[in-house]
């Protein structure tokens, strides 16, 4: 099968994708109660994008020690909400991560 | 913002930390898309025709299967469908910008040059150099990228498993969203966002990621109190 033409599609399609709003800002009158959520969506968005991988393992609910990625986010929440530093965050959150590993 | 290079390199080095999970994805998906029988060359170059990760690897996975050709472009589609969200939530910072930077800064639209960008963007939405910021985490991530994924085509090799590398990504993330959870309204969404991403995770596409990122956002819409930003 020719994959050239395939791949292309799907190129464009995540460009037009990535594009849509942004080609249509200014060119439509957006609701006001659409422009009221847009200041959300980096909170909403990003934490759905991380909640699964701190709270499933292998698609299921783990909130033991045999899920350490949960523990080492939690550190790292709390490490974030303490000082706004993305360094000291991953680090500890990586300290957590490894020291579990290491003593399971 | 005091100048563009300024701004440039805020950019880059926000984003440079992801780097860490980056890195090895990008590398795992160069191994992986050569085992599912894609072509070297075509390998590499979707690092930059798609230029993304998750459909990238969806890609490479249903090339290996056989899957027509529909399937895997609106398969792609919907792993992307997320994007649209950062597109909303960028387009009024670009709204005056020549049509070149915003076919680019379009382009450069990924996950991670949203994350690290975007509270930059908060901080200082009518800067004039604000869509520079934007430009330096997505071209530092598309370098990465690139570099990475050329690195699991040509070298192939396997990176050391047990560092749990790829963990650099979200914990990046959560050292870009708790800052940003300022008041009660951001603690509910992101709850609400965070508990159905977990509940929906079982959905192909990452459809879940999408569908609980806007149902929170609809959430935010008909809770009481302020909607001041």
């Amino acid at each position: 099968m020719n994959l050239w033409p395939t791949l292309l599609v799907a190129g464009l399609l995540t460009f037009a994708i990535r594009l849509s709003f942004i080609a249509l800002e200014g060119r439509y009158q957006p609701a006001p109660w659409f422009v009221a959520l847009l200041p959300f969506v980096p909170v909403a968005a990003l934490t759905a994008l991380v909640t699964p991988d701190l709270l499933l393992v292998a698609g299921e609910l783990r909130f033991g020690i045999d899920n350490p990625r949960l523990w080492a986010g939690l550190m790292a929440i709390a490490v974030a909400a303490w000082r706004k530093s993305i360094l000291l965050t991953i680090g500890s959150g990586f300290a957590v991560l490894w020291l579990i590993q290491w003593l399971r | 913002m005091s100048s563009r290079s300024a701004a440039f390199w805020l950019g880059v080095r926000a984003l440079l930390p992801m780097h860490l999970g980056v890195m090895p994805f990008g590398v795992i998906y160069g191994i992986v898309a050569l085992q599912s029988g894609i072509p070297p060359l075509a390998a590499v170059l979707m690092s930059s025709i798609v230029f993304a990760g998750s459909a990238q690897f969806l890609l490479a996975q249903l090339v290996g299967a056989g899957a027509p050709a529909l399937l895997m472009i609106g398969a792609a589609g919907l792993v992307n469908l997320r994007h649209a969200l950062y597109s909303a939530s960028v387009a009024p910072t670009l709204v005056s910008l020549p049509w070149r930077w915003k076919l680019l800064l379009a382009y450069l639209l990924t996950d991670e040059a949203y994350a690290a960008a975007i509270p930059h963007l908060l901080a200082a939405p009518r800067s004039p150099y604000a869509h520079w910021i934007l430009f330096g985490a997505g071209f530092a991530l598309w370098s990465g990228w690139q570099i990475a994924t050329l690195a699991g085509v040509v070298l192939g090799a396997q990176l050391p498993d047990n560092l749990s590398l790829d963990f650099a990504l979200p914990l990046t993330f959560i050292a870009i969203v708790v800052p940003l959870l300022t008041d009660r309204r951001r603690l509910a969404i992101a709850l609400v966002a965070g508990v159905l991403a977990v509940l929906l995770a079982g959905l192909p596409y990452k459809l879940g990621l999408f569908c609980a990122a806007l149902a929170a956002l609809l959430l935010a819409a008909i809770l009481p109190g302020k909607t001041a930003p």
